[in-house]
């Protein structure tokens, strides 16, 4: 009993430790617009940055509002981590114009899109919204590839050194730590999904390119007809004699994304859903992520 | 005391932990960086190569923006709509309101509602700006309207921004969007009243953001007060407004916003009102002389399942306003000695619409006014003239619409009014599309 009460009465003492230090090192402020960011941003800053996710992995970034809260979070960033080519055009544009926040817009260092890092697979030729929301730059969902992660993850580090310079030696030493891990991890995950090499698979929305460049699956089908356009039902019939013709191994839907056309085609073929998490879940890590995310596969390929 | 001796002894373990463990731990942290060295500058090696391959294409998609990449934003905004009135047209009123502006009913029969072009862009990295062009219909005549034009300054610092020209007051909630944001087809029946649909003013508006966690923003605007419902001369500055609006997140599911705005104008100038025409006679205005001032209020709420709006959501929104006036009234037109009464205004009302979002491409909504006034003046057959006399009526009307979302792009709206602004109900009918065309900028909440 004396000894709690003893720890209690030293809670103080800790909580103006805590305080003292924050004082004196500044955290850096990070919005990142998308969890897999805020998980890479907080791998490479570790408690030299605080990191502010603007959507969860539950939600589908192209369509976010411009809400007040996310004006406020974006009014005091020192730095903006976003996937850009045009994912966040909905919202991002507008929450950056009203934030009067000179240190986060385009072409200040704290501006960091990672689209602009990698090269962008299935750039459309031609820009017609008849063909649905296509994203004139290319396919955005880069995360999916664990190689353009690593090459953003080497850009992200110089920029918080550029952004954050007190702290450039931290951001390198991180670096080099989640390099080293990322490879150790990408051997593991290619090992694993060996299996799924040469898999067709039938995607909702076109969202995981990366992933099926990566792993080497085909893309059988796609159920919306045009991207950001729900499948009309003629589409859907289509599909199901297509995939008589030709079948597929399994049907990938993100967490996000409304399941009803998927589970639709599933029951009429009988093909297994993987129903898989788009992003990073909170407290998770990327690896973490990645790991849940081949093992779901691998599940539903079993 | 314990508390004093506390920190020493934290300090002084960390430090003898290092002291004891040092050699031991140098060691291994040496042995572990040249493992970490090794494999690091392979994988530097592998991602080197793959960054060769990879820079060709960025370079490819890099050239491809042409030289039309520095044109601004252009959209279109095509409306059209079918409508139907019980009522005359010419006769609609809101008693107790000298309407002016843009007020009044769209034509009746196939119209083109309000067509849109809009051009904007980033000047450089410290200014942004738009021009809205907007194209109506009046008495079988096409106007084309310079909506907006305006610049806005991009990340000032110390969350200020600051916006000068034509543009749309932040007064209320609804009077920043253009009309095809708009949920119904029509105004509300307040801003009719007292705005002639929008208050929009040439002038310079400043906004500042406070570095909270919760949303907080403040706001002052200047104007001339040249246009309706300051409706005067130009005079320096002739109109006011000064606003604040909070706001923030409940969880991830739910947002809201609430606002408290205030609109003056000291000295309004032959403020006119919609004029007309007694038994054939020469036309007959209402002029207003005086100050003017509005306070309002706004609520906004919305939902979305997950924070994913795009199935389904809900949005509620309900706004206040209130207006006093002092001075006085001439009719114009209406022969040597003018009309004219001393005002003494109070107009108030407000609405209140919940939208719900039940399917990708479907959505209702229900909308509520409800108006009142209580004007007095020193002659009221001049005021009953000029239309400021209530007629024993509180004007209200109760909308519904049903919409059909094709794409992000794309609206049909078909929308039902019981109209009971004067005493005479009408019910409306609209049938309406709305097309957004080219590159389309982000909504606000």
């Amino acid at each position: 009993m004396i000894f709690h009460r003893r720890i209690r009465k030293c809670w103080p003492g800790v909580l103006l430790l805590l305080l003292c230090s924050n004082a004196v090192h500044a955290q850096l402020n990070v919005f990142a617009c998308e969890p897999e960011w805020a998980a890479l941003t907080e791998a490479l800053g570790g408690d030299a940055v605080k990191v502010y996710s603007a959507t969860s992995a539950e939600q589908d970034p192209h369509h976010i509002q411009a809400r007040p809260s996310l004006i406020a979070k974006v009014r005091r960033a020192d730095l903006l981590v976003c996937t850009g080519a045009d994912l966040e055009v909905g919202w991002l544009p507008l929450l950056l114009r009203k934030s009067g926040n000179g240190d986060i817009q385009a072409n200040q260092p704290g501006f960091f899109m990672a689209a602009d890092q990698v090269s962008l697979l299935e750039a459309p030729a031609v820009l017609d919204r008849s063909l649905g929301d296509i994203h004139a730059a290319g396919n955005p969902h880069i995360h999916l590839d664990p190689y353009r992660l690593q090459q953003i993850a080497i850009a992200l580090a110089a920029t918080l050194g550029k952004v954050d310079p007190t702290n450039n030696d931290l951001y390198q030493a991180n670096l080099g730590r989640f390099t080293h891990e990322w490879r150790q991890a990408i051997t593991r995950w290619e090992m694993q999904a060996e299996a799924l090499r040469g898999r067709r698979i039938v995607v909702s929305h076109n969202n995981w390119v990366y992933l099926e460049q990566w792993l080497g699956l085909e893309r059988a089908a796609v159920l919306e007809a045009k991207p950001g356009v729900a499948p009309s039902s003629r589409h859907l019939a289509q599909l199901l004699v297509q995939l008589k013709l030709s079948p597929a191994d399994m049907i990938l839907n993100a967490n996000y994304q409304n399941d009803q056309s998927a589970r639709w085609l599933a029951q009429k073929t009988g093909l297994p859903i993987a129903s898989l998490p788009f992003s990073v879940a909170d407290e998770e890590t990327l690896i973490q992520w990645f790991d849940r995310l081949l093992s779901q596969l691998l599940s539903a390929d079993s | 005391m314990r508390h004093s001796l506390l920190l020493p002894v934290i300090a002084a373990t960390l430090f003898n932990s290092n002291w004891v463990f040092a050699d031991s731990e140098a060691e291994t942290i040496k042995q572990q960086l040249e493992t970490i060295q090794k494999e690091y500058g392979q994988a530097i090696e592998d991602l080197e190569n793959r960054l060769l391959e990879t820079e060709q294409n960025v370079r490819q998609t890099n050239t491809h923006a042409g030289q039309n990449s520095f044109n601004p934003a252009i959209s279109i905004i095509l409306d059209g709509r079918y409508s139907g009135f019980g009522n005359d047209l010419e006769g609609y009123e809101l008693p107790g309101f000298a309407l002016g502006g843009e007020a009044g009913l769209a034509e009746k029969g196939f119209s083109v509602g309000h067509s849109e072009l809009v051009i904007s862009t980033n000047v450089d990295d410290k200014f942004f700006g738009k021009i809205t062009l907007a194209f109506d219909d009046h008495d079988g005549e096409t106007e084309a309207e310079l909506e907006e034009a305006f610049i806005q300054t991009l990340g000032l610092g110390n969350g200020l921004t600051i916006t000068a020209g034509r543009f749309f007051s932040q007064v209320g909630y609804l009077n920043q969007q253009h009309e095809h944001q708009w949920d119904f087809a029509d105004a509300p029946l307040i801003y009719r009243g007292l705005f002639g649909d929008q208050l929009i003013d040439d002038g310079v508006q400043m906004t500042w953001i406070a570095p909270t966690e919760l949303f907080l923003q403040l706001g002052t605007e200047l104007f001339s007060g040249s246009r309706f419902p300051a409706g005067g001369r130009t005079n320096g500055v002739g109109a006011w407004t000064v606003f604040a609006d909070i706001g923030g997140d409940i969880g991830i599911e739910h947002s809201w916003q609430l606002g408290v705005s205030h609109w003056q104008a000291n000295n309004v100038e032959e403020r006119a009102g919609e004029s007309h025409a007694d038994d054939g006679g020469e036309a007959e205005t209402p002029s207003f002389n005086g100050e003017s001032e509005i306070n309002a209020l706004d609520l906004v709420y919305k939902w979305a399942p997950n924070g994913n709006p795009s199935h389904r959501n809900v949005r509620f929104q309900f706004e206040y306003f209130e207006r006093k006036e002092q001075g006085d009234v001439v009719i114009l037109g209406s022969g040597l000695p003018f009309e004219m009464t001393r005002f003494d205004g109070h107009q108030k009302g407000g609405y209140a619409q919940t939208v719900y979002k039940f399917q990708r491409q479907w959505q209702t909504g229900f909308r509520y006014d409800r108006l009142a006034s209580q004007n007095r003046g020193s002659d009221a057959d001049v005021l009953a003239e000029a239309g400021l006399d209530n007629e024993g009526h509180a004007p209200q009307r109760y909308s519904v619409t049903l919409e059909w979302l094709p794409s992000e792009f794309s609206r049909l709206r078909l929308q039902y009014n019981r109209d009971e602004s004067s005493e005479e109900t009408d019910d409306q009918i609209f049938l309406q599309y709305t097309m957004s065309l080219g590159s389309h900028g982000a909504h606000q909440f």
